[in-house]
């Protein structure tokens, strides 16, 4: 199959198809309305569902009854409209009920506005919900990522059941770039041995998140951080990007990992040894990987769309291995390479003053 | 010859399988369950039912019917079985809710639910105040009524007037049968049975939304005797929640 030009909220619906989703639904909210807008416009010829539903909350628990049944189910939302699921999301990871999530991101709190943000890692990878529990979320940088995480969530939704949110920002929903869609590459694992439906030949069964007596909630819990535990052997995903000499490492996710790519080729260009770790899957975080190669260099700034949220990742993974700088904008500003590489610029002459100096 | 006339129902979850009912002296939830659970058995539906647990003192749905049964959030029980009917349209899909849930914090899922026409049954048992939480006021209680959290009875000005829900349920489009009845008298449990009966039959017929509200007792949170509870519903709440069939798209003209 060859590529063509697709924008990434189309990209999105268009994998969420291939991939066999069975039923969408949404409530329509900038900057990802397009997804909504293209499932309503192809799931119901396929024979397939698509509810408007009358919120975000209906939609995912919407959601969380396909799910229940085994069904490939998926809701697409934006930073506010993503607030308003948070217990549904709880309740579906002590439940394992499997589903896909699209958070495309705007600008926050509140209604914020609807420029490239990156304000909802905190919600996404930190709760919001209530309890122990975790996401398994996807970071795409290009549209080709956005459809390859597509597949690659409805896979993991129902290999783990579990929720998975692929994490966007409202620019990336909105670019246009070449991709390829190709087929979905999973073979999807069998769900008849714990879905909801027909109990004819078998005791009935139950997927709920109550666990009332004793030390019932505790064995489940405990139950769900062991899948946790698999998750992150498993599927723990990231890019490095010229690491092999670098004394100053850039950490970004999304698309601010492409940003932070061409200042690291500018920064090369000049002689300057930097080099750009970034996760692509955010829980799993790759904690031990970048603490490896934090070990290794002088210096790491990390670039995010927001005031240091997957800063506090990046410092545990670190763990004093060396020194983390921080540069950021909230509230729908943007980062340029330009503005990296400045920054870049300023960081690596207090490294080159310090190793001068004996202090590093 | 001997005839059995009287069983406890398939649909019911047996004693040495966990069953059985934890509700109070005098509430109405048992006789409703029974009900349904005697209706399943009758359709030949039970191993064909989901039915969604809802937050309240209907919560443990699991304990009480041997039917598949999802969890729902406080008030999205009709969302998740909308996401269930859909998927699996040769299901029979029950919501079992409460007034708190269905008429308080999920009116707005019970009315679009309702509006969208899904071949859905739920039945909402009122018996005017959040039962599980002991007692507070809903947005069913009436004015006048004493709850923990209107201990001076509820007041029109600061809390506002009584929903009547299978009233408004009544009047979306979607909805093919409406209507509601009491657990009071042996004439009221007779007419339950029929109601029910027939909310089930519109989801099996494919014709839309099917809503029963059912007024029950309850004595705890009333702070009165199962006998007085039942004088209550006679007497009192029948005349702020009136009985009868709000709609039937099955009969020619309906009320």
């Amino acid at each position: 199959m060859a590529k063509e030009l697709v924008k990434g909220n189309i990209a999105i619906a268009r994998a969420a198809i291939n991939a066999g989703c069975q039923c969408y639904f949404g409530y329509p909210i900038t900057p990802q309305s397009e997804i909504g807008e293209y499932m309503g416009a192809h799931l119901p010829q396929m024979g397939r569902v698509f509810v408007t539903a009358e919120s975000e909350l209906a939609s995912i628990n919407m959601v969380i009854g396909a799910g229940t049944t085994g069904a490939k189910a998926m809701t697409s939302s934006s930073s506010c409209g993503i607030a308003l699921m948070q217990e549904a999301l709880s309740a579906m990871c002590i439940a394992e009920v499997p589903g896909v999530i699209v958070s495309v991101m705007r600008g926050g709190p509140g209604l914020g506005n609807i420029a490239p943000s990156q304000g909802d890692y905190f919600q996404a990878l930190k709760g919001g919900g209530n309890g122990d529990y975790k996401l398994i979320v996807l970071s795409p940088s290009t549209v080709q990522e956005a459809i390859d995480l597509t597949y690659r969530a409805f896979y993991l939704a129902l290999k783990y059941r579990n929720p998975v949110m692929l994490l966007a920002e409202g620019m990336l929903g909105q670019m246009m770039e070449p991709a390829e869609f190709g087929e979905y590459p999973y073979k999807d694992p069998d769900v008849t041995q714990w879905a909801l439906g027909c109990s004819h030949n078998r005791e009935a069964r139950n997927l709920v998140s109550l666990y009332m007596p004793e030390g019932a909630l505790e064995a489940k819990i405990n139950k769900i951080f062991e899948k946790y535990e698999l998750i992150t052997k498993n599927e723990t995903t990231y890019e490095e990007y010229m690491l092999d000499d670098a004394k100053l490492v850039l950490t970004a996710f999304g698309t601010v990992g492409r940003i932070a790519k061409a200042a690291v080729n500018k920064a090369r260009e000049v002689g300057m040894k930097v080099g750009l770790f970034r996760p692509v899957t955010l829980f799993p975080f790759p904690d031990k990987e970048l603490h490896e190669v934090a070990k290794n260099t002088d210096l790491i700034l990390d670039l995010e769309l927001n005031k240091g949220q997957m800063l506090s990742d990046v410092r545990s993974a670190v763990f004093g291995a060396c020194p983390v700088e921080f540069y950021g904008r909230s509230g729908g500003g943007l980062l340029s390479p330009d503005d990296i590489f400045a920054k870049i610029q300023e960081l690596y002459e207090k490294i080159d003053n310090k190793k001068a100096a004996g202090v590093v | 010859m001997e005839t059995l006339v009287y069983k406890r129902p398939e649909s019911l979850l047996k004693a040495e399988k966990g069953g059985g009912f934890t509700f109070c002296p005098g509430c109405g939830h048992g006789v409703i369950l029974r009900t349904i659970a005697e209706l399943l058995d009758e359709f030949n539906i039970q191993k064909d039912t989901i039915a969604i647990a809802s937050v309240g003192c209907s919560v443990f749905m699991e304990r009480f019917l041997d039917l598949d049964v999802a969890g729902a959030s406080h008030g999205r029980s009709t969302c998740v079985a909308t996401g269930i009917k859909r998927c699996k349209p040769n299901n029979f899909v029950l919501t079992y809710q409460g007034d708190g849930d269905a008429a308080t914090i999920g009116f707005n899922e019970t009315i679009h639910t309702a509006c969208r026409g899904e071949h859905i049954t739920t039945i909402m048992i009122n018996n005017t105040n959040f039962g599980m939480t002991g007692g507070q006021a809903s947005a069913t209680t009436m004015l006048g009524q004493v709850t923990t959290t209107t201990p001076y009875g509820r007041k029109a000005e600061e809390t506002g007037y009584p929903l009547h829900a299978a009233e408004i349920v009544a009047q979306c489009e979607g909805t093919a049968y409406s209507a509601r009845v009491a657990v009071s008298d042996t004439k009221n449990i007779r007419a339950l049975k029929k109601t029910i009966k027939k909310a089930f039959e519109v989801q099996l017929k494919g014709l839309g939304y099917g809503f029963v509200e059912v007024l029950a007792g309850c004595p705890t949170n009333w702070h009165m005797t199962p006998t007085e509870a039942v004088e209550q519903i006679e007497n009192v709440i029948k005349t702020v929640h009136p009985l009868g069939v709000f709609k039937d798209i099955t009969e020619k003209e309906s009320v």
